[in-house]
């Protein structure tokens, strides 16, 4: 800032200090009525991780549960749809999972911290719809003759695999989340929360 | 015309004669008195959430005064299953109407609505829970010194004993319960305290953050008094 | 530099083109002239629309959260009252913004108070500017029903049976009265649906009202100008220029001025919405956190602190007049209390505005008014003992009579020549 004969300076140095004085009380009034749109107490306790036993979930079998209001799916995958999964990279459109769409310990090639339990948000990452299961194979499935079996969101026709990887030239830009989740014992997965929380 | 402004300057006092006293006894503060605090909740939890729920209030919310999720979940998790649920009681409404005469009420802000021109609602209380008498014509047995007819049994009758109404309008320990009367005023008053933080949790955040508003709006008025010096330095 | 500061002018130009923006900020700010002896009293006027901006801001942000519901949720506790709760501890900040709305209710009225009584003491309703005065008349009138409207929302027991007797006021109207009271409460007793229409009336339907009343109070003035601690008229000495002598441009002088105000204003309300947000009790009443309860009236029934005055006149009407009884005189008789302070520029008679230039009889009046209001105000909050409500009948009697003895008392009085300029102290 340069003071010449046209400004005054005390006057322009009181001008900037109340200026700036005043700006930071406006941000820091503006914190409270911005983070009170925040969820609430109320939103976090309905959001709390919730406890699933799986103990009845048989290979090739699906449950839906619900976590912040959205379906989260466990699929207790077969030794055959396992398999499926290797041979069907190329037609991927992230693989190996490397965006971040799963904690580190999902990062793998079933996508899961057991191999044959799968643990996935739902929800198609286009728009928010929730894809229909298409477990049948083949021709069967309605989908394409060497269909390995997967998922199909009824939107705009993205699909999945059975580790929740999407198809590649698909609206869908990224793989099906899965979300932070822990085993207590063999039989019961809390969805919500992991080890390091 | 004197008569008349006679009249208008001893109006107030005149008016403000009548009306009856209540006199309360005065809570304790222990508002910052952690171990204190957490007593109040464990007398809370066992003696009045059986009846009264809390139902603004979660348990998670106890953080506030010292108590961990893992705490509360061993100790006080009697009536939720999640420690972000809020305190709530098995008990129907329609059912407690017909044991009670009146359902009980939600505690979570009791100890604001129980502030009067007598005393604060922490006073109210503290006189209340340790005021319960013996009374034969009372359907539950008990009356109250400052809730006449009370609907409430003495919840902390196996704490306190048996008090009567003496003659003289003052109560008398006449069987003695299991806190000596002393140890029984100390617990009334930590849950008095724990009543009073649940009805406004975040009263201490409150007031610590006044005090930063305050010395903030301080360092502004500096500013801006002088620049409006600065400019009416110009008007005459 | 030079080169910001042509987009900016061409920016302006292209604006000016369009709209009437340097034009309007020229007429309301940086050339509408003031005259430069404003005392105090004169902070109040844009204190006061600093509070009606907190109050839209907050109350935005609560009707995000509030529930206008009087059904029971599980825990027996009405929907309403139980999400004022939530909005005071599970939403984030929710209670700080819900002491600033509470306490700026109340800080409204303070301000409006103090607004108005300058009018009163310097004459500012006087000629020409009667319709500024009537204009802040019904400003005051829509903050009330406001207020009335605002405070059933939370559904406590004073919110309950204060919005009882206030619309039970109307069924004492003769022929239509308690079918009017019907209407207004859509139910026969204050329910569901009159917290639902009172919700509607205060979030949108008064508030736009307000906001296009303060609009036009603004403009009424800025026609005429502003008057001043001398009651004298800035714009009948001006210069070669046109600008009256004693006036100076509102901006600068005046905003860097009421931003003093502001803050020490803000330091007040601060120490308020820390420290007591209750305030004793008057701001926010304890029996407010009982939820309302139909069957059981709280033993102290008294409404907030700014309606206490009329309330106390409603009260003081004991008499049957006309084969009417009481009760509608009552409610005649706070209407009109309420109404009269419009009438002020027509019942001024003196030759002077200022109360500096006023003779004693209206400074005794005025006096015996202020103390009268007080005591009015202080009954109201307590209950009817006979020995107050005689207190009381004189004091609305004192009230009147400075009204509708004005045109005797202010034009006999003996007041003291005006200054041809404003004065400085």
């Amino acid at each position: 800032m340069s003071c010449d004969d046209t400004v005054d300076c005390g006057r322009r140095r009181l001008l900037v200090a109340t200026a700036a004085a005043g700006g930071v009380a406006g941000v820091a009034v503006a914190v409270p009525f911005v983070a009170s749109m925040l969820p609430s107490e109320r939103a976090k306790a309905a959001g709390a991780p919730v406890e699933v036993d799986i103990s009845k979930l048989a290979p090739g079998q699906m449950m839906t549960v619900e976590w912040r209001g959205k379906p989260v799916w466990i699929i207790n995958r077969t030794k055959e749809q396992l398999e499926s999964l290797t041979k069907i990279g190329e037609k991927l459109a992230d693989p190996k999972s490397d965006k971040n769409m799963q904690p580190e310990y999902a990062k793998n090639e079933t996508r899961s911290i057991k191999p044959e339990i799968l643990v996935a948000v739902g929800i198609c990452t286009h728009l928010g719809c929730s894809p229909t299961e298409k477990f049948k194979t083949g021709a069967e499935s309605g989908i394409d003759a060497d269909w390995p079996g997967g998922f199909f969101c009824p939107c705009h026709g993205s699909t999945f695999d059975l580790a929740g990887r999407v198809y590649k030239s698909k609206p869908a830009p990224d793989n099906l989340e899965i979300p932070p989740h822990m085993y207590l014992g063999d039989a019961r997965i809390v969805i919500g929360e992991d080890k390091k929380a | 015309m004197k008569k008349f402004l006679t009249a208008i300057l001893f109006a107030p006092l005149l008016a403000f004669a009548a009306g009856t006293e209540l006199h309360l006894d005065r809570a304790p503060d222990k508002a910052n008195d952690m171990a204190a605090l957490q007593h109040g909740a464990k007398i809370f939890v066992n003696y009045c959430l059986n009846c009264h729920s809390a139902s603004y209030m979660r348990y998670n919310r106890l953080k506030d005064i010292g108590l961990s999720d893992a705490q509360v979940k061993d100790n006080l998790l009697f009536t939720a299953e999640k420690v972000g649920e809020p305190m709530k009681i098995a008990m129907q409404r329609a059912d407690a109407k017909v044991w009670f005469g009146a359902a009980p009420p939600d505690l979570t802000v009791i100890a604001r609505a129980r502030a009067s021109e007598f005393g604060s609602g922490a006073d109210w209380l503290y006189t209340y829970l340790r005021g319960f008498y013996r009374d034969e014509n009372r359907p539950t047995g008990w009356n109250n010194v400052v809730f006449e007819n009370v609907g409430m049994p003495h919840a902390l009758w196996e704490l306190q004993g048996d008090q009567i109404m003496g003659a003289d309008h003052k109560l008398k320990l006449v069987k003695a319960g299991k806190l000596k009367p002393q140890e029984f005023d100390a617990a009334v008053g930590d849950l008095v305290a724990y009543l009073k933080y649940m009805g406004e949790p975040m009263a201490e955040f409150r007031k610590q953050l006044g005090v930063i508003v305050l010395v903030f709006l301080a360092v502004i008025f500096v500013f801006a008094y002088a620049l409006k010096r600065e400019y009416w330095k110009d008007i005459h | 530099m030079s080169k910001v500061n042509a987009i900016l002018q061409g920016t302006l130009n292209w604006v000016d083109e369009r709209f009437p923006l340097t034009s309007n900020w020229k007429a309301h700010l940086s050339e509408y002239y003031a005259p430069k002896n404003f005392n105090f009293w004169y902070f109040f006027g844009s204190l006061a629309m600093l509070v009606l901006v907190i109050q839209i801001v907050t109350g935005i942000v609560l009707t995000m959260h509030f529930k206008p519901d009087a059904s029971l949720n599980a825990s027996g506790v009405p929907v309403a009252f139980a999400s004022v709760e939530y909005i005071m501890r599970d939403v984030p900040w929710g209670w700080l913004i819900r002491y600033m709305h509470s306490t700026g209710a109340s800080a409204f009225f303070v301000v409006v108070y103090m607004h108005m009584f300058r009018g009163m003491l310097y004459g500012s309703y006087r000629k020409p500017r009667e319709l500024i005065w009537i204009f802040g008349m019904i400003i005051f009138l829509a903050l009330m029903a406001e207020a009335f409207f605002g405070y059933l929302l939370p559904w406590g027991q004073m919110s309950f049976w204060g919005a009882q007797v206030i619309v039970n006021l109307f069924s004492a109207i003769p022929l239509i009265g308690p079918d009017l009271s019907i209407w207004l409460r859509g139910d026969y007793v204050v329910g569901d649906a009159t917290l639902n229409r009172f919700f509607a009336f205060h979030v949108i339907a008064v508030p736009l009202v307000l906001l296009g009343l303060v609009a036009a109070h603004i403009l009424a003035l800025h026609e005429v100008g502003s008057n001043n601690p001398d009651g004298v008229e800035i714009k009948k000495k001006k210069d070669a220029n046109g600008v009256p002598l004693d006036g100076i441009p509102f901006h600068p002088y005046y905003s860097v001025k009421d931003i003093v105000g502001v803050v020490v204003f803000l330091m007040v309300f601060s120490v308020i919405v820390f420290f007591m947000p209750e305030f004793g009790g008057y701001f926010l009443e304890y029996n407010n956190f009982f939820p309302a309860d139909p069957l059981v009236t709280p033993p102290h029934i008294a409404p907030v602190w700014y309606f206490t005055p009329y309330y106390s006149i409603l009260r003081a009407v004991t008499y049957p007049l006309f084969g009417i009884d009481a009760k509608f005189w009552g409610v005649v008789a706070m209407g009109a209390s309420t109404l009269i302070i419009a009438l002020l520029p027509w019942l001024d008679r003196s030759p002077v505005k200022s109360i500096r230039y006023r003779g004693p009889l209206y400074k005794g009046f005025l006096t015996a008014f202020i103390i009268s209001f007080f005591i009015l105000g202080y009954l109201g909050m307590l209950g009817p003992t006979p020995a107050r409500t005689i207190v009381a009948q004189i004091c609305s009697v004192i009230y009147f009579a400075f009204f509708l003895l004005m045109p005797i008392y202010s034009s006999l009085d003996k007041c003291q020549p005006e200054p041809d300029r404003v004065t400085s102290k």
